[in-house]
Formats: C-alpha cells, structure tokens, sequence
C-alpha cells in the first residue's frame, strides 16, 4: 500500500468517525445524555443495509433513506420512554449523567442481545460497488469514496443546518445553556428529544456508510462507542467542526498505524490519542471552556 | 454491643461458609466459587464507585488481567507469588488509568474504563499472536477447587474488612464528601485526586485478584473468554440491587443475581443477555439506591406511622414523605 493510498483509506475512515461523533456530540451536547448504547445503533443500521442489499436488493444509498429517517425514529423513540422520565426525575446534571450511563450500558446489552440472535457473532459483509477507481494516482475502491462523499456531504450539511437556521441556532443555545435558552421561549425538552432523535439518524447514516466497506459484528458496537467518544473529547463536546476534524485525525492515525505497524494494534492508537489529549487538553482541541 | 454482634456473626458466618466444601459435591463448590466471587467482584467495585459515584466499567479489564497474569506464569513461580505479581500488575494499570482520569470530571473515566477492557484484550491477543504464536493457554494446577475456594472466601473476607474499617475511618469520611459534592470536598481541603486514586487502586487490585483466583477453573484461557464483558455487566447491577453505598448492599444484590445468571444461562442461552439487560434498566428506573435503601426507607415510614396512631394523631402525608426523605 502506497502512502498516498493509505492516507485516502484514511480519510474514509476518518470521515466516516467524524459523520458517527457529530452524532454523539448532538446526543452528549445538547439533549445531556451520555449514550454508551450509540456504537450499537450504528452496528444495527449496518445489518439493516446488509438485509436491505441481500433480502430486498435496494442498494446501501437508496437504503440511507430507509435507515436514516428509521435511526430518527427509534432515537427520538427511546428518548421519549426511556431517557424523558430520567431527565424529569434528576435534581442535577451529575445524577443525570450517572442515571443515564447506566441506563444505556443497559440497552447495549439488549440491543446486542437482539442482534446476536437476529444475525449471530459472525463477521458479516456484502459487497457494493468493489471496483477500483483512480484519484490522484492511488486506487481505491469505489464504494471508499462514496463512503467519503456521503460522510463529508451528510457532515457539512448538518452543519449548514445547525449555523445559518433559525432552528439550528435554538439547538446550539440549549448546548450553551439550557437555563437560558428557556428564557426566550425555547422549549428545552423538545429540542432535547431532537437533537437525540437527530443523533440517532447520524449513527445509522455511519452504520450505512461503514457496511459499505466493513465487515462488521453483532458484538463490535463498544470499539465505535468508543471511538466517537473520543473524537467527541478530542473536538471539544458540542462542536462539530471540531469533531469532524478529529474524526479526520483519528481515522488518518489508524490507517497509518495498521499500514505501516498492525492491524491489531488500531484500538491502542487510539487510546495513546485519548491518553494524549486527556493529559494535555482535556477540554478538546477546539474546545473553549472546562465543562 | 451491637458492633459486636455484628463481628461475630459476620465470623460465623464466614466460619460456615469455609466448611463449606466438606458437605457440597463438584457442583456445588464450582457454583459457591462463582457465586464468592461474584460477591467479591462486586464489593470490591462498590467500594470505590459507591461513596465516590464514578461508575467504573472497567471491571472485566482488571478481572482478565489477573487470570492472564496466573495463566502465563503459574509454571514459573509458587501460586502466591503469582498472585502477587498479578496485583502489582493490576495495581500499574490501575495508577495509569486513575492518574489519567481522576483529576477530571467523573465522564472522562467512565469513557476511559468502558474500553478499556477491549482495549487489553486486543493488545494480549497482539502480544500472544506475534510474540509468543499461540493464542489460548492451558492451565494445569495441583491443587483442587476447594483450595481455590478457600483464598477466594479469605479474599472476600479481606474485602469486607477494609470496607468495614474504611466507613469508619476519615478517609470513609472523605469519600462520602467527594461523593456528595466534589467541589466543596475540594474548598474543604480535601486531596479529592489522591483519595479517588487510592481507593481506585485498591479496589481494582481486589479485582485482579478475584480473576487470579478463579483462573484455574477454566484449564483453559483465551482473551474472549477472560475479557468477557458480561462480567463488568453482572458485577454493576449486583452492586446497584443491593445498594453500592452499603458495606452488605453488593453481596445482597450478588446472591440473588448470581443465581438468576446461573439459570438464565443454562435455559437461555441465547436470549440471557437480553433479559439482564431489560432487569438493569428497570433496577435503574425502580431502585436507584438498592433494595436495602428501598426497605429502610419502608420500614422506617411503617415505623412512624406506628408511633403516630400510638400517640392518637392521623398520619400526615408530608410527614411520611419525610421520613422518606431522612432515610436517605
């Protein structure tokens, strides 16, 4: 593998990370849950894509428009039953975020429970679009930059969305501050439940977009957890150019590690980052103030 | 008077637990030493997540390196020996990832241990791949499962000793502060770093040690079998069932949880998952502080409505919902 290769693999990768974070960091930033059971979300709209490509022959693109606006649903779903009632009942923010760690390492369990029954522990994958296409004198399989348009279109986007509505602006207050956004008539509890819903429709927009080149598991949902919390951290909690670009860095890092040193060794890159940015910025690259 | 009373049951009851294995068959004693672990695994976690509420997910992590550690030396050395190597080793991952992480806000350290197991896993199948070429280990001791019944029952009763003595310490004192509120822990002059850290150590390296102990029951290891995560699962919601800011809160939570597992996994072992997953998150919504704290609460509100019908006056609602509030 050349380095020019190995750095676009890298950047698919690294856009599908930033695509899965701005997810979480919606989840995390604005509706306050810390949601362990997000990397499950993004497995279970990869095995969609795979029934939809396999049983229903619809093809993954066509397919982001089932599982996207499915992921809204079901976020938006277990928002209003399972985390509305732990919101209500916590007298501040640090019982909430306890109360909801728990209750969502919970529903990994259920959620992987689910999908191991529906579809066992193997590895599973199909193929779309494999054919080697040529950019910037480096091959590359066409399905990797489709992943890479869509993470970067689906990205940007949102970030359009979130910066130049009238909408996306009440969103962004109740990230700064939640006692005040209600001031001027912002309906917090409603802009939670979406920004949650909205989170759940990037996971599966990520779930989609990572079956397109990766095999996948039932069981692999805690290493993406894990990795978008990291990116999350790292771009500063609520900032999605922040998490967009970490999301780069950390997916260029990884491929660089598993070119050039093991494969096996990609999940200890990315703690010797998180380790990195713990000891030297804990509030993220781009982030501002200490939460 | 009352303290004890309460030492001397505890000791007989230990005393008949130590018996044990002279009246239980094979099954028997394998079923005593999961469920003894399972009571140490989870006092051990409640003794730092408890009082400090930093949800630690990294119990398997700590679990896993205890039996890798006996698995990959117990030819080389006597087994006390590499029981304590084991916990110097738990004891160094523990300081690296509380020096990372305790100085921060409680999130930060709850990410860090939710991969933290995956990510040992990973390396050691790395380690075994490239290094060593063989994945998965025999493991052949001399002695027989009451021994490792015996060290795992001390082991607990070593646990509980410290929590006993750590409620009635400073420290204990310090940690309920830190759990409360850390910021005015802080003001108060408290290290809150250090004592996180300290008690993190401690219960993590009670941890490596219950997977060092066990570790002979398997015969054979392989990292998906020790860095099995349902473990740090079962340990968190034994803890929260019973109570994780009571000394006997994680064992009562164990008892009962331990044997449900042990059914569930013989009759599905499919679905197993599923169903602990759903009674977690009901524990969550129902019990946020334990069946103790949930019992005191209720006998405590029977008890002064008692004494009000005593005195001739109605029970009051305010009232009841204080007592409510008090025995918190």
């Amino acid at each position: 593998m050349t380095l020019m290769t190995a750095l676009i693999a890298g950047l698919v990768l690294g856009g599908t990370y930033a695509l899965a974070a701005m997810g979480l960091t919606l989840q995390y930033g604005i509706a306050r849950i810390m949601n362990l059971a997000y990397g499950d979300m993004i497995i279970t709209a990869a095995f969609a894509a795979f029934v939809l490509q396999g049983a229903a022959g619809i093809n993954p693109i066509l397919g982001l428009l089932i599982a996207v606006p499915g992921g809204f649903l079901l976020g938006y779903a277990v928002y209003t039953v399972i985390l509305a009632p732990l919101v209500a009942r916590a007298p501040n923010r640090g019982v909430l975020e306890v109360d909801s760690i728990l209750t969502t390492f919970g529903l990994l369990f259920v959620v992987q429970g689910i999908l191991l029954v529906l579809f066992g522990s193997n590895y599973t994958s199909y193929t779309f679009l494999n054919e080697p296409v040529n950019v910037l004198g480096a091959t590359i399989a066409a399905n990797r930059l489709i992943a890479l348009i869509l993470a970067l279109g689906l990205g940007i986007t949102l970030y359009l969305l979130l910066t130049r509505t009238r909408w996306g602006t009440a969103l962004r207050a109740v990230a700064v501050s939640p006692q005040s956004a209600q001031l001027v008539g912002i309906d917090i509890n409603r802009a939670a439940a979406f920004a949650f819903a909205l989170g759940g429709g990037l996971a599966a927009s990520a779930g989609v977009v990572i079956s397109m080149y990766q095999t996948f598991t039932a069981t692999g949902g805690v290493v993406f957890t894990m990795k978008a919390l990291i990116v999350v951290i790292m771009g500063g909690v609520g900032n999605l150019v922040g998490a967009l670009a970490a999301g780069l860095i950390l997916g260029l890092v990884e491929t660089l590690v598993s070119t050039y040193a093991d494969p096996g060794l990609t999940l200890a890159a990315t703690y010797a980052i998180f380790l990195a940015v713990l000891l030297w910025r804990p509030q993220g690259l781009f982030g501002r103030a200490v939460r | 008077m009352k303290t004890i009373l309460g030492l001397a049951a505890a000791a007989i009851a230990f005393a008949g637990l130590a018996a044990a294995p002279l009246y239980l068959g094979t099954y028997g004693i394998g079923l005593m030493i999961g469920l003894i672990g399972y009571v140490t695994l989870a006092s051990a976690w409640a003794l730092f997540s408890g009082p400090t509420r930093f949800v630690s997910l990294a119990t398997v992590a700590f679990f896993g390196i205890g039996a890798y550690t006996v698995s990959a030396f117990y030819e080389s050395f006597p087994p006390l020996m590499v029981l304590g190597l084991a916990a110097l080793i738990g004891l160094g991952v523990s300081l690296l990832v509380g020096l990372a992480t305790l100085r921060l806000a409680g999130v930060y350290f709850v990410i860090f241990t939710f991969g933290l197991a995956e990510l040992i896993r990973q390396l050691v199948t790395w380690y075994e791949v490239n290094i060593t070429g063989t994945l998965g280990r025999y493991l052949f001791v001399s002695y027989g499962p009451e021994v490792v019944y015996w060290q795992l029952l001390v082991l607990c009763a070593v646990t509980f000793g410290i929590g006993y003595l750590i409620q009635r310490s400073r420290l204990g004192l310090a940690l309920k502060m830190i759990g409360d509120d850390e910021v005015v822990a802080e003001h108060c002059g408290l290290p809150t770093a250090r004592v996180k850290l300290a008690l993190f150590a401690l219960s993590s390296v009670i941890i490596t040690l219950v997977g060092a102990i066990q570790a002979p029951r398997w015969t054979y290891i392989e990292p998906t079998i020790v860095f099995n995560p349902t473990i740090s699962f079962l340990t968190l919601i034994m803890a929260l069932l019973g109570g994780a800011t009571r000394l006997w809160g994680p064992a009562v939570g164990a008892v009962p949880l331990f044997l449900l597992f042990e059914w569930l996994s013989a009759n599905f072992p499919d679905h197993y998952s599923i169903i602990l997953g759903l009674l977690f998150m009901a524990i969550v919504f129902v019990l946020p502080r334990g069946v103790l704290d949930f019992l005191e609460g209720l006998t405590a509100r029977m008890k002064s409505e008692r004494s009000r019908q005593a005195a001739g006056t109605a029970p009051e609602h305010g009232k009841g919902r204080l007592a409510e509030g008090e025995a918190k």
